[in-house]
């Protein structure tokens, strides 16, 4: 309509799913050669208000223009003509393609389908951004922020102007997030304006130009990066202020619980996902395990639960009751458990591994217990008294305990497993990611049972992505990269570029290092 | 209007997901199926065959309720669907795709016709039908745990194997009636018509009612077996997620293994009841497509034994009218057969508006 409108803007826009209200009456604007950030906790309607903008959510009120024009956006088609291009958590590409063939598949482009074509385009691209990719490299060689990269590519290939990041940093090292801010500023220079959603305050801070915050699916306001610092962020997105900083606690008399010595395994493929794993988790401490997603922590956690089959080496488990060492190599689950190993294990797969999701609380928490006793029957009292105080101390937020898990939202279902594993009263307790995805004050809840444990004289195995928590949490930091241990550091003297480094340098070799 | 037109760019129609829907307004949904079912049928009766539909509708009743021996034949047809539903609920619930119910019937029902054919009066009858009860629920439990054996150590697919096993069992089938009818007919007549020996004696002078009360407390049974016991619990567990179970150690294995025992053994039960207390003979239609529709009332139950009552209810209220609207008005049965699918198909189809909601453009953005 006139010059110097906004690139996008909402107005009033509503979302309801069911009795849930995603988002409501959310207002902003984000301006061309602009990085906005997209702040808040989990479930405060950041993905929601972000597909209703690429198509894939239509919302139930209120408006959306683009370039002071009124835009009705029904679907990605019509998300793509009106040159927005959305950037998902989860890549949408096709493994056996090259880059080349992805960037351009489902694409209706006049003329003769010319590949060549296609790859100078991408490369010319690359270029004027300073992305680092081969064009014709299939996606199955391609590391993780080389998918990415093609993804990017895939929105600018198509003409975006408007590009939405949803968490792109979440699986990235923290060399890499730093070139993909490098190639971000240079986008935000090219004139495109740029939504990213994020977690991570240093992030928010480093990169963008303003910040929208929501909360609980309403719109706070906006702020300019440069007048604000983390304590308010933290403030307008949680509604109160709260303390960053994570508890330690001295170990107390730690002893060796739990013995892993040169394990290996092999994937259906062949290749080694660990290879000569050594180390032991200390009773009373908090071993954390840092290394990019994928390099064989989820297989050194299922191998000690017994559900890794591996190739060589032993897991000692010394018994605290009776003092002897016994070995979980090749054991079932229920083998290990009738050994009397106490052994909790919060997996990364919630709903896929941990819990079910159609169950209710009740149920779930029958899964550890449900064998006891001889009757053929199953004992619902004890685990509705669990489920029910699992609810009131942890504060779960939940209609009832008789409601499906997959109903809570991140936080609460994690609190649900965690409850479940702790109340088992185990001696060692590991948790992969157990604070993927949750929101500051979720996050800390979990680090503060965590620490409980540690007081209890359990060893804790803590599998971590975000580092400054690693640092903060644990008392000793093993890094992996590649299934090989790069190192094991001091939690309290630990330096992050140093265990980033660490984590992509075993890594490399072989592989293209950046 | 046009000028409306200008501002409003909202859908008029959008479907979202419900998150709950109140008991009572699903089943109001239902019903508002049923009867549009009713009426679109209506249509389709007067366009092709001038009758009225309220008659035809009348005479559905009747086909079903018009007399005492209409009822019973109602109830033992509700009673065999109701069993192999049954049956195929545990393996569905542990997501096993059991499609072999139909010939686990018909094997259950080929061991009770085989002992009938050989022992013959040479044991007492009491005898004779433990001896039949045992040999139909053993060829059940064979013909299921063969797909889950493999299924368990291989990974096979069971849909096909247990489709193909159905083929199997309808070749055997026909090879004992050719062995045993000696004219070598393909029709085996009655079994055992003067002595009666392995017939499912009358109870209170009602022909059906053993097979009746057999199949109501099988209903209770496997409605607490699948909801209180521990193994009703792990079929769930598997069902919803084999990663689950294998975290939390259960055999998933042997839960297959011990759950198609269950399924199989039901079916071959099945097939006892249809050879002992109905037909008293065996052919290849035994199971007569009742192994497949199974399935739809499992599943249209939600796995629900006592929910089961009410959808297998239906279906063979539907198909008993059906048969006799065909006779009673010398119509086809292709038409009866097109009248009982438009109504499952809206049923069927209703599941969609339990469990998504359609939103109309909100009136107050119209009026701006």
């Amino acid at each position: 309509m006139c010059v110097g409108s906004a690139a996008i803007e909402l107005r009033g826009i509503t979302k309801r799913f069911g009795n849930v209200v995603a988002n409501s009456n959310v207002s902003l604007s984000v301006y061309g050669g602009e990085i906005l950030s997209l702040l808040g906790e989990n479930g405060s309607g950041k993905t929601t208000l972000m597909n209703m903008i690429s198509g894939i959510y239509y919302p139930d009120e209120g408006q959306i223009f683009i370039n002071g024009e009124e835009a009705v956006i029904r679907s990605p088609k019509d998300a793509f003509k009106y040159k927005i291009g959305m950037i998902h958590q989860h890549f949408k590409l096709i493994d056996v393609f090259s880059a080349a063939e992805n960037v351009v598949l489902g694409l209706k482009e006049k003329g003769k389908y010319d590949i060549k074509t296609v790859s100078e385009r991408v490369a010319e691209i690359s270029e004027k951004y300073g992305f680092d990719i081969n064009p014709d490299k299939k996606i199955y060689e391609m590391s993780v922020s080389e998918k990415q990269t093609v993804e990017i590519i895939k929105v600018l290939y198509r003409g975006a102007d408007i590009l939405i990041l949803d968490e792109p940093t979440a699986v990235l090292t923290p060399q890499e997030t730093q070139k993909l801010f490098t190639v971000l500023r240079k986008m935000r220079e090219d004139g495109k304006a740029i939504i990213i959603i994020t977690h991570k305050l240093h992030e928010v801070l480093s990169l963008s130009d303003r910040v929208a915050v929501l909360r609980k699916g309403e719109y706070i306001g906006t702020v300019e990066t440069a007048k604000t610092d983390e304590a308010e962020l933290t403030e307008m997105m949680v509604g109160k202020k709260i303390e960053l900083n994570i508890e330690r606690a001295t170990p107390e008399n730690p002893q060796d619980r739990l013995v892993v010595k040169n394990i290996s395994c092999k994937n259906r493929e062949g290749v080694n996902v660990l290879d000569e794993v050594s180390f032991t988790a200390r009773s009373g401490e908090i071993l954390g395990i840092a290394g990019i997603a994928g390099s064989g922590q989820r297989e050194l956690l299922e191998a000690i639960a017994g559900l890794q089959h591996i190739d060589g080496g032993e897991i000692i488990y010394n018994n605290p009751k009776t003092g002897s060492a016994d070995n979980l190599r090749d054991k079932t689950p229920l083998q290990i458990r009738e050994l009397g190993v106490r052994l909790s294990f919060v997996p990364e797969d919630r709903l896929g591994m941990g819990l079910v999701g159609n169950m209710d609380i009740v149920d779930n928490m029958m899964l550890r217990s449900y064998r006891k006793g001889k009757s053929f029957f199953l004992e619902r009292k004890a685990p509705k008294n669990l489920a029910e105080t699992i609810i009131e101390q942890l504060e779960v937020v939940t209609p009832s305990a008789a409601t499906p898990v997959r109903k809570l939202s991140g936080g609460n279902v994690q609190k649900v497993l965690v409850g479940r594993e702790i109340a088992a009263a185990p001696t060692v307790l590991m948790a992969a990611y157990p604070v993927r995805g949750l929101d500051i004050n979720s996050s800390y809840a979990i680090y503060n049972l965590l620490n409980q444990q540690k007081k209890n004289g359990v060893a804790v195995i803590f599998v971590g992505e975000d580092l400054d928590v690693l640092i903060e949490l644990c008392d000793r930091i093993m890094v992996i990269g590649s299934g090989r241990v790069a190192g094991i550091v001091d939690g309290r003297t630990a330096d992050k570029n140093k265990i980033g480094l660490m984590m992509t340098k075993t890594q490399g070799g072989n592989e293209n290092e950046q | 209007m046009s000028n409306n037109e200008k501002h409003i760019h909202e859908p008029l129609f959008h479907i979202t997901k419900r998150s709950d829907i109140v008991w009572w307004k699903a089943w109001l949904i239902r019903l508002a199926a049923i009867v549009a079912a009713l009426f679109v049928c209506a249509v389709v009766i007067v366009t092709i065959t001038d009758y009225n539909p309220l008659q035809v509708y009348k005479t559905m009743i009747e086909g079903s309720f018009g007399s005492e021996r209409k009822i019973w034949i109602l109830l033992q047809n509700l009673a065999m669907l109701l069993c192999i539903s049954l049956a195929v609920t545990p393996a569905f619930k542990m997501k096993f795709w059991n499609l072999g119910a139909e010939g686990q019937v018909l094997i259950g029902g080929l061991a009770s016709a085989a002992c009938m054919f050989y022992i013959k009066d040479s044991m007492p009858n009491w005898l004779l039908l433990l001896v039949m009860l045992f040999a139909s629920i053993l060829g059940g439990v064979i013909w299921g745990i063969i797909p889950a054996f493999f299924k368990a150590n291989w990974g096979t697919n069971e849909s096909l194997f247990t489709l193909m096993m159905n083929y199997v069992a309808i070749q055997l089938v026909s090879f004992f009636i050719m062995l045993w009818v000696p004219s070598g007919s393909s029709v085996m007549g009655v079994i055992n018509q003067v002595t009666g020996s392995g017939w499912m004696p009358d109870l209170f002078g009602k022909k059906y009612l053993f097979n009746i009360l057999i199949v109501a407390v099988l209903t209770v049974i496997m409605f607490v077996y699948l909801k209180f016991s521990k193994q009703g619990y792990e079929i769930s567990v598997v069902g919803e997620s084999e990663n689950t179970a294998r975290y939390i150690g259960i055999n998933v294995k042997k839960v297959i293994i011990r759950t198609m025992i269950i399924s199989g053994a039901v079916c071959g039960l099945a097939g006892f009841l249809l050879v002992s207390g109905t037909n008293h003979t065996i052919s290849k239609e035994l199971a007569g497509g009742m192994g497949f529709t199974a399935i739809m009332v499992s599943w249209l139950a939600k796995f629900n034994p006592i929910v089961m009552v009410i959808t297998s209810f239906l279906i063979v209220f539907l198909q008993r009218g059906a048969s006799e609207i065909a006779t009673a008005f010398r119509l086809n049965e292709s038409v009866a057969d097109i009248l009982t699918g438009i109504i499952i198909f809206f049923i069927i189809g209703c599941e969609f508006f339990i469990n998504y909601q359609i939103n109309r453009r909100s009136k107050q953005k119209e009026a701006k």
